[in-house]
């Protein structure tokens, strides 16, 4: 096994510079419309702002793995005498909630960190720069990783959902019908 | 398939408690676009001129704008429009903030209620599910609160609201609709929709909103994000801090008050303190202001940051903008910034606008001190000015004693309190309370804007055209280099012969014509905002903003798919400006209405200003009495409304 050296993308979250304004999640969600741009909604963001201005909660989270099952434990943050929703800060598209899940179908949503763009998208319409963007070089040893598409990561949860078996059998009978 | 528009609205009849969802007319959005421009002709259509404000034949309107909830920047705007009890003109007042977005991703443009609810309600909009839910629990509650209750009771943290205070539920004439940091506040809306019985209207929407040619659209946007970062780095020079920026008015940024709190008027639009803003003033304001405020927030989409989280110790949160911590402050004649964030945070509880309120209780104050009011009417005030104030402010949203006549703003609590009262309600246009600003040469632009804008607020016709010359000719072609918003290149030579003082110099100059047209192209950017439903704080308000009318045609174009050039936009701009026209005149809008307050300037031209008047209305297409002609609405598609004119004797045999 060769070592290589891939990019990784860090995203810097300053909540103290977030306005507010989810022109993140506006964009996110354009961008990742079919064709491209062709529409906007928020609900399909794969970023998403948690956002109670009274208690000055400004929190953008992002789509991270999607999770099966739910935890046994939650966890609620307290930071500064502010006081976080329940598994706030948690990124994954997890039964217990309906964040990073499409609205429509209910499938899973994953921030793929606007790959083929020059900068994630998100991190462009953030001109306050709560969200900046760092780029390194690393040293891996793997050669190929293999990630799962979007694709993938929605037949998984469907799988979780109605079992393997059926879904075989329903992709079965819908490719006869087309 | 319908782009940039939903293509449907909602029909709330509330006296028989039904809910409809109705497909709009497309030819309505080619004629008139959105926002604005087709809540007015709805009103044209559907509410007869003879309704009173407080029917439930008068339709209370929340229009989002054409562009809100695409990918352009700071389009959010929700327009309401109703008829107001103040002036009993057409009111539209518009509110930034996440409603009208989140309204077009419900899967509507519009929510249109008319008739009157027996009991306390609020509406709930969560995409194709909508229901009228009680509202008895909400009675009484403040309008912020009332917003955070309704979240947490139907467990949609997301959800956004606009709601009415005690304000609003008493039929206040300055009672606003708030909504998170936003508000809209003039014109009394609050109390129609208090009137109407709906305590707030909630809305959750997580459909998709389509664009036209998507690639074309982004382009645009990605210009305007890099020219609102440009224009930030590049403040202009040699006008003062709120105006060398975008945003709208950037109060609660800047801490140098000196500008308007010496050049403002204090108390009833009085006194002006020449000398208020000392070092002193200044450190203690600072630090009110840092202590109160907990961050810069913005409306949807938009990087700017307009408004702040206000937390003071002992209070509730809020979210306050623009000149409100001076408003009360000013008109109390107090000289600590922190009462302003204090008394600004029970008023938005109670929903009421924060400019023509405190100049209903300076003016109240002043009729006691001129003996016009007695102390029975203010049985159990305290004295101090802080005291004074807050005692009124609850008098007057609950209704109570003089509070009752008070509510009904300056100019009808004058009409009834009588005995000379009416000289000091001295600062109205068209019934409606003004900014307290008392100048010395009269501005012949400024002139005919507080004449004619059919709001009767200034900040909502003028922009683009500075409001003074600038001193040198270095500075002025420094300004007109990069100055590519003007419609025509000679408005760059307005500004350049533009002198402080001797021939070229106000009130002479800009001549009458000149006058017209800088009017013109003014009002023109603030009517396609508001159809759009585009922020003016990033369009028709700052000098230089990223939208303009070169601009703007394509923006409507990639986003709707209708094909719209200058000239097209130009002609909808003429539409919408005549039809609103047309409503106030059928309301008994009046040539003599056309005013400002008579101490407004101290130097004042009565000749000059019959001719400013007559060559606008001319300029216009209207008659001598500002009544579109019947050859101009009939250039604009309005021949319909040329006939109902006609039929009603209004206009006459041309
Ligand atoms: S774009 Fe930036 S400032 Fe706006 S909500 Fe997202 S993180 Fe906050
Ligand atoms: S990086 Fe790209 S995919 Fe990820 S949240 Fe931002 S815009 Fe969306
Ligand atoms: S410029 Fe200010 S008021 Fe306008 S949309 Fe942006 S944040 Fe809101």
């Amino acid at each position: 096994m060769s070592n290589v050296t891939k990019k990784v993308r860090t995203i810097k979250i300053d909540l103290d510079k977030c306005n507010g304004c989810r022109a993140c999640e506006m964009i996110c969600s354009a961008s990742h419309a079919n064709p491209k741009y062709s529409s906007n909604n928020p609900e399909r963001s794969r970023i998403r702002l948690i956002r109670h201005p009274i208690k000055d909660v400004y929190l953008p989270v992002y789509a991270g793995e999607y999770a099966g099952a739910e935890c046994a434990g939650r966890d609620k943050y307290v930071i500064d005498g502010k006081e976080y929703d329940e598994c706030a800060f948690c990124r994954a598209s997890c039964p217990s909630r309906t964040l990073f899940k499409e609205p429509d179908s209910g499938l899973p949503l994953k921030c793929d960190m606007c790959e083929g763009e020059d900068e994630p998208l998100c991190v462009k319409w953030c001109i306050n720069d709560a969200l900046v963007c760092e780029e390194r070089e690393e040293e891996a040893e793997e050669a190929e990783e293999v990630k799962p598409g979007d694709m993938e990561m929605g037949l998984e949860s469907l799988a979780d959902k109605y079992g393997l078996q059926k879904i075989m059998e329903t992709v079965a009978r819908m490719s006869k019908k087309g | 398939m319908r782009y940039a528009e939903t293509g449907f609205h909602l029909e709330i009849d509330l006296s028989r408690g039904s809910i409809e969802r109705v497909e709009s007319d497309p030819k309505l959005t080619t004629l008139y676009l959105g926002g604005l421009g087709t809540n007015a002709r709805i009103v044209w259509d559907r509410v007869p001129p003879e309704t009173e404000p407080f029917s439930p034949d008068n339709l209370l309107i929340f229009g989002t704008g054409l562009l809100c909830g695409t990918p352009a920047p700071g389009a959010n705007r929700t327009i309401v429009t109703t008829y107001s009890p103040q002036t009993l003109l057409m009111a539209y007042s518009m509110m930034g903030g996440f409603w009208a977005p989140e309204l077009k991703y419900a899967g509507y443009d519009k929510v249109i209620f008319r008739g009157k609810s027996p009991k306390l309600i609020y509406l709930w909009i969560h995409n194709d599910k909508v229901e009228i839910r009680d509202a008895a629990h909400l009675h009484g509650k403040g309008a912020v609160e009332t917003q955070e209750l309704i979240r947490q009771e139907l467990k949609e943290p997301n959800a956004q609201v606009a709601a009415i205070g005690l304000a609003g539920e008493n039929r206040v004439y300055t009672a606003s609709i708030e909504h998170g940091r936003s508000s809209a506040s003039r014109l009394g809306i609050g109390a129609v929709m208090g009137d109407k019985g709906i305590k707030a209207v909630a809305v959750r929407g997580t459909k998709d909103l389509h664009l036209a040619r998507p690639e074309e659209f982004m382009k645009l946007c990605n210009e305007v994000m890099h020219y609102i970062k440009a224009r930030e780095d590049k403040p202009i020079p040699g006008v003062m801090p709120i105006l060398a920026g975008l945003g709208s008015p950037q109060e609660m940024l800047h801490i140098d008050e000196k500008w308007h709190t010496e050049n403002f008027s204090w108390g009833n639009s009085r006194v002006r303190r020449k000398d208020f803003w000392t070092k002193e003033v200044e450190e203690k304001w600072k630090e009110s202001q840092l202590g109160a405020r907990t961050r810069l927030i913005s409306c949807y989409n938009c990087p700017m940051k307009c408004g702040a989280i206000i937390s003071l110790p002992g209070m509730s949160t809020y979210m306050m903008k623009c000149f409100t911590k001076l408003t009360y402050t000013m008109a109390a004649f107090v000289d600590d910034l922190d009462f302003g964030f204090r008394i600004a945070g029970r008023a938005t509880e109670y929903g009421v606008d924060g400019f023509s309120t405190p100049q209903i209780m300076a003016f109240a104050f002043e009729l006691k001190e001129a003996g016009i009011l007695t102390d029975k009417d203010f049985a159990g005030c305290p004295s101090d000015n802080e005291g004074k104030f807050y005692w009124l402010l609850d008098r007057i949203v609950r209704r109570e004693g003089i509070g009752d006549v008070l509510a009904n703003g300056t100019h009808w609590a004058a009409k009834q309190i009588g005995k000379g009262a009416e000289a000091y309600a001295h600062n109205n246009i068209k019934k409606h309370e003004q900014l307290p600003l008392k100048l010395g040469m009269l501005n012949p632009v400024y002139f005919l804007m507080y004449c004619t804008g059919e709001k009767a607020n200034i900040t909502q016709i003028e922009g683009q055209f500075p409001q003074a010359p600038f001193l040198t000719m270095e500075e002025r072609e420094d300004f007109v280099k990069d100055w590519i918003h003007v419609p025509d290149e000679k408005f760059k030579q307005y500004l350049l012969d533009w002198e402080i003082r001797g021939e070229r110099s106000n009130p002479n100059y800009p001549t009458v014509d000149m006058s017209a047209e800088i009017v013109d192209w003014q009002e023109m950017m603030h009517y396609i905002d508001d159809a759009l439903g585009m922020c003016a704080g990033l369009s028709s308000f700052p000098l230089k903003p990223p939208y303009h009318i070169h601009n703007l045609p394509h923006f409507i174009s990639a986003a709707t798919g209708l094909d719209i050039d200058e000239a097209g936009l130009t002609q909808v701009y003429n539409r919408n400006r005549n039809l609103i026209r047309a409503i106030n005149i059928r309301r008994g809008l009046k040539r003599a209405d056309e005013k400002p307050p008579e101490d407004h300037w101290r130097k004042r031209f009565p000749e000059l200003e019959e001719k400013l008047l007559d060559r606008y209305y001319e300029f216009k297409g209207w008659n001598h009495d500002g009544i579109p002609t019947r050859e101009t609405l009939r250039a604009l598609d309005l021949g319909d409304v040329a006939e109902d004119l006609g039929r009603r004797g209004i206009i006459t045999n041309e």
